[in-house]
C-alpha cells in the first residue's frame, strides 16, 4: 500500500496575523511555521494504515526551500519519504494541480489531506486534486477504514454524519477523530534528517484568481458589564439592543 | 451571461442557507444586469420549489434521477457543471457548507473558474475586475480576492448575507444530465442526521462554554439555554478534546469558524486560537469569573461572575421574557 500526505506549511496558531506592502502580503517577520495541525491527523492516519510493513507513506508540498523543515518535521513523525514541488503556493487551485500533476507519474492507492489549511483555510486543495485526477473526494472525514482494497470513510455533513465506502483511489481530507497526532520520539527526529527528500520542479497553469487585498477585521467597541446579579437584565438587552433575540 | 446558484436540498427541503445564497446570487445577477436560474438536485416537491421564486430564482432546473438522490461531490459537480454550460452562466453560487466545501472547488476545476470560498460580502465589479472579500487566516482576516477566468464560482458563508426577498414567478423545467458512472464511484452507505438539532455552522444563535464548566455533567444547563433560545450549542477546543462534548461542536482555529448572529460564551478564557474561529460572531456575550480574562475585550456584552450562579438566572429571565 502506498499513501500520499499533503503538507501545508502554516502560521504557528498563536500567530498575530499583520500585512505589508500596502496590505497586499502577508507580514512572515518573526513568525513560527509549523505542520498544518490537521495535515498532521492525516499523516498519523497513514502512519497507522502502514504499521507493520503493510505500506510506505510519502509527504508532498508544493512550496519553497523554506519548507524544508516543516517536511523533515513530518519525516520524523514517521513518513517515508517526501517530495517538494518547488514553487510559492499562490491558491489551491496551483497548489492541486501541482499536486495532480505528480501524483500521475506515481502510483497511490490513497491521498489523504487535512481539512483545511489555517492560513487560507479554503478546504479547496482535496475536492481540486479529486477533480484534476477524476477520483472520488471525500471531504471532511471524522472516521477512516481501509481493508486492502476498499475503504469505509465516515464524512462531517450538517447535523450528522455519512458513511460513505469507495473502491479504488480516492482522496480525503482528515477532520479530527480520524487520528491522534503522532509525536516525534529521538529516533524519529534523528533518522528525518536523512530520510530521502526529492525537489520536483513546477509545471506552469493559467491563473485563475489572485488575492490583490487583505484586510484585518475592524476592531469591536468596548464591552458592556452587566453586574452578576443582575444577570437577567441580560436577556432584554439582547432583545431591546442588540436585536438579536 | 447568467447566474447560477446551486439549492443544496436536505430531505427535500431548503435550509435558510439556501435562500440567503439565492438572494446574494439574485444581488449579483441585478447587478450585473443578468437572470438568475437556480439547480436543484433530489427529491424536492414542487411548492418547495417555487419558494425560491421569493427570493428571485426565475428559472429553477431540477434534476430527479434516482442515481443522483444522494449527494455524491464528484457526481454534482459534473450536474452543475453541465446546467452552467446550458444556461450560459458566467457565475456560479452556492453555499459553504459541508456538502458545499467538498462541491465548489471540483466545480471550479471543472470550469477552469477562480473560486472565492467564504464570500462574505457581494463582489465589486469595478473597472472591470471581478472582485469578492472572503474569510482568510481562519477569520482572523479577510482577503479580497479577483477572479480573472471567465467563468467564476463562489462559495457564501452562512450569515454573512442574509435573506432578501425579490419575488417573481420561477418556471421549473426538468433537466436530465448525463452521468458517468465514474462519477460515482463514492457509495453513501449511510446517512445519520440529528434532525431535532440546530445545526452549528449556518446557526444565527449559539451558545457555547469551555473549560470553565468543570465537566461534562454540567452541560445540562447550557442546553436548555441554547434550547430557549433556539440556539445550536458550541464548545472551546479542551472540552471536545476531553470527550466532554463531540467534536462537531469544537469552534476557533482548529474547529469550525462561524459568525452567528449572537454568539454567547460561558467559562472560555478566549484563547486567540478559538477567537478565531468566532471573532466574526454579530454580538458577542461572555460570561466569565475571571475579570481579566482576554475574551472580555472582543465582547458586547459582558457578565463579571460564575457560570453556575449566572447561567440559571439567565435561563429564568428568558422563560419570563417569552411568557
Ligand atoms: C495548535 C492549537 C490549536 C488550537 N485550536 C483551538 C480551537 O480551534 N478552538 C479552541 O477553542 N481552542 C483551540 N486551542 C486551545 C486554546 O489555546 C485554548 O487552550 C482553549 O481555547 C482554552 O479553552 P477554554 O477557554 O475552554 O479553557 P481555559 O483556558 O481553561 O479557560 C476556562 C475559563 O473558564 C473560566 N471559568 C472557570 N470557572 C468558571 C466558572 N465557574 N464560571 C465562569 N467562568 C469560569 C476561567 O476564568 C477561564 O477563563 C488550540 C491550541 C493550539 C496549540
Ligand atoms: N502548499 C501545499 N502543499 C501541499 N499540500 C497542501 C498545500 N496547501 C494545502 N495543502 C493540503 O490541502 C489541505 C487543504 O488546504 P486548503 O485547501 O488550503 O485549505 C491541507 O490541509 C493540506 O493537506
Amino acid at each position: 500500500m502506498k499513501i500520499l500526505v499533503c503538507i501545508s506549511n502554516v502560521p504557528d496558531t498563536t500567530t498575530k496575523i499583520t500585512f505589508t506592502n500596502d496590505n497586499t502580503q502577508f507580514n512572515t517577520a518573526g513568525v513560527q511555521f509549523i505542520v498544518n495541525p490537521y495535515d498532521e491527523i492525516a499523516l498519523s492516519k497513514a502512519i497507522e494504515l502502514c504499521e507493520g510493513g503493510k505500506g510506505t507513506v510519502t509527504v508532498i508540498n508544493v512550496g519553497e526551500s523554506a519548507t524544508d523543515p516543516t517536511i523533515r518535521k513530518a519525516l520524523a513523525i514517521g513518513a517515508d519519504d517526501a517530495v517538494r514541488i518547488n514553487a510559492i503556493p499562490r491558491d489551491a487551485y496551483f497548489t492541486a494541480y501541482q499536486i495532480a500533476e505528480y501524483v500521475k507519474t506515481a502510483d497511490f492507492d490513497m491521498i489523504l489531506t487535512g481539512r483545511e489549511s489555517i492560513d487560507y483555510n479554503g478546504a479547496q486543495v482535496a475536492a481540486m486534486l479529486g477533480e484534476f485526477l477524476n477520483i472520488p473526494s471525500i471531504s471532511i472525514i471524522k472516521k477512516l477504514d481501509y481493508d486492502g482494497s476498499t475503504a469505509t470513510l465516515e464524512r462531517e455533513i450538517e447535523g450528522g454524519k455519512e458513511v460513505v465506502t469507495v473502491s479504488g483511489k480516492f482522496v480525503a481530507s482528515c477532520a479530527e477523530g480520524v487520528a491522534e497526532a503522532k509525536i516525534p520520539n529521538m529516533r524519529g527526529i534523528m533518522s528525518a534528517r536523512t530520510k530521502p527528500l526529492q525537489v520536483v520542479e513546477a509545471k506552469e497553469i493559467e491563473e485563475v484568481a489572485k488575492v490583490t487585498q487583505f484586510e484585518t477585521p475592524p476592531p469591536r467597541g468596548t464591552v458592556k458589564l452587566i453586574p452578576a446579579d443582575d444577570a437577567s437584565s441580560l436577556i432584554g438587552l439582547l432583545h431591546t439592543e442588540a436585536k438579536v433575540i | 451571461m447568467s447566474v447560477l446558484v446551486y439549492v443544496e436540498q436536505v430531505e427535500g427541503k431548503f435550509k435558510k442557507s439556501v435562500f440567503e445564497a439565492v438572494s446574494y446570487a439574485k444581488a449579483i445577477a441585478d447587478k450585473t444586469g443578468t437572470n438568475l436560474s437556480a439547480i436543484s438536485i433530489g427529491s424536492v416537491a414542487e411548492s418547495e420549489l417555487q419558494e425560491l421564486g421569493k427570493y428571485g430564482a426565475s428559472k429553477i432546473l431540477t434534476v430527479t434521477s434516482d442515481e443522483l438522490k444522494n449527494f455524491v461531490n464528484q457526481a454534482y459537480a459534473s450536474v452543475i457543471a453541465e446546467a452552467v454550460q446550458k444556461e450560459g452562466a458566467d457565475i456560479v453560487v452556492l453555499s459553504n457548507s459541508f456538502s458545499g466545501k467538498g462541491l465548489a472547488p471540483r466545480i471550479a476545476v471543472k470550469l477552469k473558474a477562480g473560486l472565492a470560498d467564504g464570500a462574505v460580502e457581494l463582489p465589486s465589479v469595478e473597472g472591470g475586475k471581478f472582485q469578492v472579500k472572503k474569510t482568510a487566516f481562519s477569520g482572523k482576516a479577510f482577503a479580497v480576492t479577483e477572479l480573472t477566468s471567465a467563468i467564476k464560482v463562489i462559495a457564501l458563508n452562512p450569515n454573512a448575507f442574509g435573506v432578501k426577498e425579490s419575488p417573481v414567478t420561477a418556471a421549473i423545467e426538468s433537466f436530465s444530465p448525463t452521468v458517468a458512472a465514474t462519477d460515482l464511484a463514492a457509495v453513501i452507505k449511510e446517512i445519520v442526521r440529528a434532525t431535532n438539532k440546530v445545526s452549528l455552522p449556518d446557526a444565527e444563535l449559539v451558545v457555547s462554554a469551555g473549560r470553565g464548566l468543570k465537566g461534562p455533567e454540567n452541560w445540562g444547563m447550557i442546553e436548555e439555554l441554547a434550547n430557549l433560545l433556539g440556539a445550536a450549542t458550541a464548545c472551546s477546543k479542551p472540552v471536545s478534546d476531553a470527550d466532554w462534548r463531540p467534536h462537531s461542536e469544537h469552534v476557533g482555529q482548529t474547529g469550525i469558524t462561524i459568525s452567528p448572529n449572537l454568539y454567547i460564551a460561558i467559562g472560555i478564557s478566549g484563547a486567540i486560537q478559538h477567537l478565531a474561529g468566532v471573532s466574526s460572531s454579530k454580538v458577542i456575550v461572555v460570561i466569565n469569573k475571571d475579570p481579566e480574562a482576554p475574551f472580555f475585550k472582543v465582547a458586547d456584552y459582558g457578565i463579571v461572575g460564575d457560570a453556575f450562579e449566572v447561567v440559571p438566572k439567565l435561563i429564568a429571565a428568558l422563560k419570563a421574557h417569552q411568557a
